[in-house]
């Protein structure tokens, strides 16, 4: 019989929801170091459990201490340990382990991480830009000030000067990101926002630069470089926020099982990695894991949950010759299985196929941003245009007025405004998010979400929790529940860490010779006696009740004792009502699409008054109801966390997934919420549809602002240093505006104030792959 | 006006000193770790590794 209890450690039962870790073996780590110059070897793990200068210590000291170790260097930002390392002295497995015996999770950052680093390198770019246009921005502006405030002309001259030597090459240097974006866009024959910009700058200072040599009165270098410093301002905000999510999200999906533990022809096992897997082989998976990839049972029965693949939410019995689809989590007992395929066409593959065709559509969105350039843009330069044609006629052929006039209304037209009108929002928007606990991916999914008009929920995992909790226990006053919790500790099965969570206050018993029967429960002696929890027909046995009936309620019983019941159901999510309430409030109906049993799925819907749902849905049934509806012109917000959501996931307008997900559906997503509580949902809703509110008025601020502003430059009348003042002002009302959005969607707030602080934001995270799953 | 001639030198040398600490602070990792910075001060240092702090 299997040994459950070699499964029975406190990692089987504690580690993240989606099955154990396993510790990086030898050659895995060598892969992901880098040999140093200096002979030494540079590892770096990430430890997402770190969250304390107490943990950071712990793992600085216990790497230290390690003779081969030669410094160990904890990022709290990235949740990481960087270990410098001696090869000949010792083995990389042994940090691994250290890092293991000291408490914590973690894995090797590897190759497959390296975007990340591009993605700080661009940040560092950014911020390098900024610190270059901010030095700039500021002397050029000291100069300038001393100008307006009427120095002399050849003071003035001389300070232009000056200017443009500080100027033109903080541009060259500054002005790259904007550049690179604007010669990549003309190439493509499109106009974005960055054409214009680019542009404006370099009109502004090629004229700034004539007229200062030829000892003109007016030069617009100050404008050039203060408009790239507010510009990259955005950008880099906008980077930080992209960066943040996506760590985060990235985070998430590294904690599950990348691989399997190999079962050789010489029985001993071995850990491949999941790309290694080829059908054929045999794979031990323990009560926990997830099926890496499709397979038969060839040894051992046990239960599997297979509600993120198919939604269904009771679990199955499976015994020998079955058939198996990657992504179905083992719960009961250890079993062998003959993989039938290998990772690139098991089940999983198959759904990521499905998605990546109904991505093409979202991919085409345009966001508001881009569709303001493609209009802005052209009447800009049409505008400039304009101006230099009218001036011609109406100065006889002025050609040196006429340009000067149009570059002017370019200048002044710079979309300043409009440039941080979009990013600042989305900064704000998801501040407030992450506030929640919710994690969005992309800047577009805030248009995109506050454009639905129809919400699909899946039910097993999202509008419930997707594991059982004790409804009901039956319970005689002297039940003994230490005993009770002994045997239901000692299991990985949803039921036992149900039962186990019911009585979280008590202390358990000590229990010998444990062990579990895979489809009937867990058996051992308690004070020499036989105890038995689990099935109620097979507790029954040794029970002087004899009344085994129902099927998902479990029982327990010592030897010729009486015996204690339990229900068991899917408890509807926290704040579930309140969500559909909410929505059907704002005028948004709601669907179930599950892939449960009609009986499961009408009693959910009916719990919270759906009139709408579908009960036995497949993946490719969820994704054609979505397909359906939106070809109707219904824009549909898709909330599901299984493989079996994920391509209506990806199909549908906006989508939503909670983090205790799969990782597939958290990567079709375009945001992620890590609290329990489902009116997270509602919230970014409500803050996506403020967030889209606050772009308009940003840009009706931008409109407002160039309507006064363009008629003065295309009269003529515009001076440095009306354009310092409107720019600025305008820019400042823009970023003003967006800082609004705080306090949206605030459904925490009422309940802090009632349960006492709540943990922070950014503790969240590392709580949810705590818990145990 | 000819103070000028060396007052702007030294305001724009002593901006360029600033702007070379911050690029020589980036490129020293200073900012690679900000969250880390703020709770390590809070670690003494002296404690080893007991049993019964394991996580």
């Amino acid at each position: 019989m299997t040994s459950a209890t070699l499964t029975l450690g406190p990692k089987g039962a504690g580690s993240g929801q989606t099955g154990p870790i396993h510790d990086p073996a030898e050659e895995q780590i060598i892969d992901s170091s880098q040999k140093r110059d200096d002979g030494m070897w540079q590892t770096e793990f990430v430890v997402p459990g770190m969250h304390c200068a107490g943990c950071m210590g712990k793992l600085e000291r216990g790497l230290g201490s390690l003779g081969h170790v030669a410094s160990a260097r904890a990022n709290l930002s990235t949740r990481s340990v960087t270990v410098t390392w001696d090869k000949e002295a010792g083995e990389a497995a042994s940090l691994s382990e250290k890092i293991a015996a000291l408490g914590f999770d973690h894995f090797v950052r590897d190759d497959n991480d390296a975007p990340n680093d591009q993605a700080t390198q661009t940040g560092k770019l950014l911020l390098r830009s900024l610190a270059v246009a901010g030095f700039a921005a500021a002397n050029v502006m000291l100069l300038s000030v001393s100008v307006w405030s009427g120095a002399d002309a050849e003071t003035a001259q001389l300070f232009h000067l000056i200017s443009g030597l500080i100027a033109i090459p903080a541009v060259a240097y500054a002005g790259r990101p904007f550049f690179n974006s604007a010669i990549k866009a003309l190439s493509a024959r499109q106009l974005n926002m960055d054409v214009p910009i680019s542009l404006a700058v370099l009109l502004a200072l090629a004229m700034s630069l004539f007229e200062s040599v030829r000892g003109g009165q007016e030069a617009y270098f100050d404008a050039a470089v203060t408009l790239l410093f507010f510009l990259l301002i955005g950008r880099y905000l906008d980077h930080l926020m992209r960066e943040k999510a996506r760590d985060a999200v990235t985070r998430l999906s590294r904690l599950t099982a990348k691989g399997a533990m190999r079962l050789g022809p010489d029985g001993r096992t071995q850990y491949v990695a999941l790309q290694d897997i080829e059908s054929g082989m045999t794979l031990r998976i323990q009560p926990g894991e997830r099926l890496p990839v499709n397979g038969r049972i060839t040894t051992g029965t046990t239960e599997v949950d297979r509600s993120l693949v198919t939604g269904e939410s009771d679990p199955i019995e499976r015994g020998p010759g079955d058939e198996l689809e990657a992504g179905i989590l083992n719960i009961a007992g250890s079993i062998d299985i003959e993989a039938t395929s290998s990772a690139q066409n098991s089940f999983l593959a198959e759904m990521a196929e499905m998605m990546k065709t109904a991505e093409n559509g979202r991919g085409r969105y345009v966001g508001i941003a881009d569709r303001m350039a493609r209009i802005y843009a052209p009447a800009v330069h049409l505008l400039a245009l304009v101006t230099f044609i009218g001036w011609m006629i109406a100065s006889g052929g002025d050609w040196h007025m006429s340009i000067y006039t149009a570059i002017a209304v370019l200048i002044i037209t710079c979309p300043c405004a409009l440039g941080l009108a979009v990013p600042v929002v989305h900064v704000v928007g998801a501040q407030q998010l992450m506030k929640h606990g919710i994690l969005i991916r992309d800047g577009s999914a805030f248009e995109r979400l506050s454009e639905v008009d129809t919400v699909i929920f899946d039910k097993t995992g999202t509008l419930t929790m997707g594991v059982p909790t004790v409804s009901k226990a039956s319970l005689n006053d002297d039940a003994p529940l230490p005993a009770i919790k002994a045997l239901a500790s000692r299991s990985v099965h949803p039921a036992a860490k149900a039962v186990s969570a019911y009585l979280a206050d008590t202390i358990e018993d000590t229990a010998t010779d444990v062990r579990e029967l895979p489809g009937y429960g867990v058996e051992g002696r308690i004070g020499g006696k036989l105890a038995r929890f689990g099935k109620q027909a097979w507790v029954a046995e040794i029970s002087d009740d004899n009344n085994g009936q129902g099927n998902s309620a479990i029982g327990f019983a010592i030897e010729a004792g009486p015996m204690a019941r339990f229900s068991l159901t899917d408890r509807i999510r926290d704040g579930a009502g309140a969500t559909i309430d909410k929505f059907a409030a704002m005028g948004l109906p709601a669907e179930i699409l599950s892939g449960d049993h009609n009986n499961i799925v009408t009693g959910t819907a009916r719990e919270l008054s759906i009139s709408q749902y579908a009960a036995n849905t497949t993946p490719a049934g969820k994704i054609e109801r979505v397909r359906t509806l939106q070809e109707q012109g219904r824009k549909v917000l898709m909330v599901g966390d299984g493989l079996n959501d994920a391509p209506a996931l990806a199909e549908a307008h906006a989508a939503i997934a909670p983090g205790t997900g799969c990782d597939i559906g958290r990567y079709a997503a375009d945001f992620v919420f890590t609290h329990p509580d489902l009116r997270s949902v509602s919230s970014a809703y409500e803050i996506a549809r403020k967030t889209g509110i606050l772009i308009r008025q940003n840009f009706a601020i931008a409109l407002i602002y160039n309507s006064i502003a363009v008629p003065l430059a295309m009269a003529g009348l515009v001076t440095p240093l009306i354009a310092a003042i409107a720019m600025s002002t305008s820019s400042i009302v823009v970023i003003a505006n967006a800082l609004r959005l705080s306090g949206t969607g605030d459904w925490k707030k009422a309940d802090e104030r009632a349960a006492g602080p709540s943990p922070s934001s950014g503790s969240s995270i590392p709580k949810l792959l705590h818990q145990a799953g | 006006m000819t103070h000028l001639l060396f007052l702007i030198p030294v305001a724009l040398g002593l901006g360029a000193l600033g702007l070379a600490a911050f690029f020589w602070s980036l490129k020293n990792g200073q900012y690679d770790d900000l969250d880390g910075a703020a709770v390590r001060i809070l670690d003494d240092g002296e404690d080893d590794i007991e049993p019964e702090n394991r996580k």
